[in-house]
């Protein structure tokens, strides 16, 4: 039997390090002992799998998908497109994308969220999309706020949306969280920065795309997601391991 | 210079955050968005073999439970059999394989409902024992933790499994193995996962 063509090693160097004494919520939360490193098997090459039936048109249209009739959010309208690719610059299509995200205010709606920026009623703060055949997805939403956390006492999250993508084996499964050209607090912030390489940050920097803009409607950035890549099966690897 | 290899670099990853809740189980943020969320249909009632619940706690370095955690899971149905295109064949309609569940914000307790996974083919020496792939992630997290579930009444599988065989120090592997139990008359595996600590739970790279 072939065996099945590996993921890429992820690059532990590249990510941000479990344990960041700066990120204090890392601390306590940080695995000690090393990873054991696997070869990828059947339960790592496979992965869930989404269709249409899993989402509906209007999921990827946070200014409409949780509005009342009639009525919109606050805030600077955007439109985040992109595509999902693996490392070998290929398109990964149908696959799920989630993001979620504060209003324009820097508040979530989360019971668990009490900063004193008001609830948006009109702004849920949730979205899901499945790319195209090129790995294409987009959404429309609001620019989120910035907004306070308790990490050192004044510290500020920049703006941000957070994603996650599936991918086609649960070995490229991935959250991430995506950042705006020019936002002045990236620099500062712990989260950020628990990522060593700037050339690493920068990839989760979306760059204002004029031309995707709608005019005298939406502003647009562009935002491409990179999952693990696949080894071909030219020659089996030794038999070892698992 | 060298020829530039031009592969990309994958996406750095970040903590899901306090709030993963909104976007993938708002329901638990405290309100209704979508027509179906998903992750509650792992196996569905026609999925075959034997009906079980996998309960159990996520607990930090103080030893205190974690609460605001998302875990997936991932799984072949009683045959083996990974509903994806390379899982191996076909899987009977309504299974699904994959979960998604929160912990509860007072308690830290998660659990599903799923059933037990037949064994798998391994890489390359025997086959690997019946387990259930998790992810972890929570704030505080910076890159998910990937981990697996093993059954305690599959000792002899657990022996010969290669994923098992490759942790060095042997009694570490026990903190993978669900211990089972019964309550009114189910079949509960109890998987508690620590972060740290002299049992902190074996996760891997994979």
């Amino acid at each position: 039997m072939t065996k099945p063509g590996e993921y890429y090693q992820r690059d532990r160097m590249w990510h941000p390090p479990a344990y960041d004494k700066d990120y204090k919520t890392s601390v306590t939360r940080s695995p000690q002992y090393s990873l054991i490193s696997l070869q990828n098997s059947v339960s790592e090459i496979t992965g869930p799998t989404f269709g249409h039936n899993d989402v509906d048109p209007l999921d990827n249209d946070l200014i409409k998908n949780y509005a009342q009739p009639g009525q919109s959010p606050i805030g600077e309208r955007i439109i985040v497109h992109g595509r999902v690719l693996d490392e070998n610059g290929r398109p990964v299509p149908n696959t799920l994308v989630e993001v979620w995200q504060a209003n324009a205010g820097g508040r979530y709606r989360h019971k668990k969220d009490t900063y004193l920026a008001p609830i948006d009623p009109n702004f849920g703060g949730c979205g899901r999309t499945i790319t195209d055949e090129n790995g294409y997805y987009f959404f429309r939403t609001v620019k989120p706020g910035a907004y306070p956390w308790r990490n050192w006492v004044n510290d500020w999250r920049p703006a941000h949306i957070h994603l996650s993508i599936f991918g086609h084996a649960f070995a490229q499964r991935l959250i991430t969280q995506m950042y705006f050209e020019g936002d002045p607090l990236i620099a500062s912030c712990p989260i950020v920065n628990t990522i060593r390489d700037k050339a690493a940050v920068g990839q989760l920097i979306a760059a204002l795309d004029k031309n995707a803009t709608i005019p005298l409607d939406s502003i647009a950035y562009k935002f491409d997601i990179v999952l693990r890549g696949r080894r071909s099966t030219m020659f089996e690897n030794r038999l070892e391991g698992n | 210079m060298t020829q530039s290899l031009d592969y990309l670099k994958e996406t750095a990853s970040q903590t899901a955050g306090p709030y993963v809740h909104i976007g993938l189980a708002p329901g638990a943020a405290g309100f209704d968005i979508y027509r179906q969320e998903l992750g509650w249909d792992i196996a569905g009632p026609n999925a075959r073999g034997e009906r079980i619940r996998v309960e159990g706690i996520v607990i930090d370095g103080t030893g205190s439970p974690v609460k605001d955690v998302l875990l997936e899971a991932w799984q072949a149905n009683a045959d083996g059999i990974y509903a994806h295109p390379e899982g191996g064949g076909e899987v009977e309609d309504g299974f699904r394989g994959w979960g998604r569940v929160i912990t509860d914000f007072a308690t830290g307790e998660w659990g599903f409902d799923t059933v037990k996974p037949g064994s798998t083919p391994g890489r390359n020496i025997g086959p690997q024992a019946p387990h259930i792939n998790l992810w972890i992630v929570a704030r505080g997290i910076n890159i998910g933790l990937n981990t697996r579930l093993y059954f305690e009444d599959e000792a002899e599988a657990n022996a010969a499994d290669p994923v098992l065989n490759l942790i060095e120090w042997e009694r570490r592997r026990a903190t993978l193995i669900a211990k089972r139990t019964e309550r009114d008359g189910q079949t509960v595996y109890r998987f508690d996962i620590r972060l740290q600590g002299e049992e902190e739970t074996v996760f891997f790279d994979i």
